[in-house]
């Protein structure tokens, strides 16, 4: 499996990410944000964290309009599988890849702790290695992880089983608890806990590892 | 020429923000607050001739998230 993990100036997690896809098997490649296009033969694309941009204007907003957000738009688009954590997640709903958008926390406050979540289905390459209705702990680290949709859209992604993860005591005022979504293809996944954070026994638990692995394999033919 | 652009976060999203302005007047002794939204202001120097469409697209397209924010235009 070749994934591309994009950098955005301000982007903070992008290794992170890498060494967890390089860990579950993936050849990376590292793709800087003014290039404006993907290497040849990527499956997979992975928008890290971080605060790409400085948080400028909105989060995400600007990272959503360089040259290589084109190319992950066209990626997806084709029915490319594309993954975006925290910032990224920020990224891909700028992009409308993704429904809803993520405010600023309801406390206010940035918040930096591991967080209980509840897998909702396991329906995606991406939750494939997990049972759904299990609980597992991620770290997050954001500030506007607070999401938010119409009711309308909100509706559509509880009935097409598309909510992902949801927090087991909601940190941020997320709408319904949400913490990670997928798109109407389920190959596009946003989330903003942070499961490379959580991928090795020397980060205090492997609970994230699953997530990459599953991609791992289900990607691998390619 | 220039334009000014006001982004307001739309009915009915939450505004964390504006209700911690809120609560901070209140705690200052302004009584009579009764609720308090935060946006922003955008200012814009443009090239004479500049449409008010132009502007109008540079909102949808990265000013303002129109999932969440309305915006309104004022050219001078």
């Amino acid at each position: 499996m070749h994934a591309a993990v994009i950098t955005f100036p301000g982007s903070n997690c992008d290794r992170d990410l890498a060494v967890a896809l390089e860990r579950a098997g993936a050849r990376v490649s590292m793709v800087w944000h003014k290039d404006q296009d993907l290497p040849k033969g990527v499956d997979f694309i992975g928008i890290p964290g971080g605060f790409s941009f400085g948080d400028y204007l909105r989060c995400g907003a600007i990272a959503a309009n360089s040259p290589i957000c084109r190319s992950v738009v066209s990626h997806a688009e084709k029915g490319g599988y594309v993954l975006g954590v925290c910032n990224g997640f920020q990224v891909l709903t700028e992009t409308g890849l993704l429904p809803g958008v993520l405010l600023r926390n309801a406390g206010l406050k940035y918040i930096c702790k591991p967080v209980g979540l509840k897998v909702e289905t396991s329906n995606s390459v991406f939750t494939a290695r997990y049972n759904a209705g299990s609980q597992i702990t991620v770290p997050i680290a954001h500030h506007d992880g607070n999401y938010f949709v119409d009711d309308e859209t909100l509706s559509v992604l509880q009935g097409e089983d598309r909510v992902a993860f949801r927090y087991t005591d909601n940190p941020n005022g997320s709408i319904d608890d949400i913490a990670g979504i997928l798109s109407d293809n389920r190959r596009v996944l946003g989330l903003m806990p942070h499961p490379e954070r959580m991928a090795e026994a020397a980060h205090g638990g492997t609970d994230g590892a699953a997530m990459f692995d599953g991609l791992v394999q289900n990607l691998v033919h390619a | 020429m220039k334009a000014r652009v006001h982004v307001m976060l739309k009915n009915g999203v939450l505004d964390p923000q504006g209700e911690a302005v809120r609560h901070a007047l209140g705690q200052l002794g302004f009584d009579g607050v009764e609720g308090v939204r935060q946006g922003k202001v955008i200012e814009l120097e443009l090239a004479d001739g500049t449409s008010e469409a132009a502007v109008a697209e540079m909102c949808e397209k990265l000013l303002a998230n129109t999932v969440i924010e309305s915006y309104s235009v004022e050219m001078s």
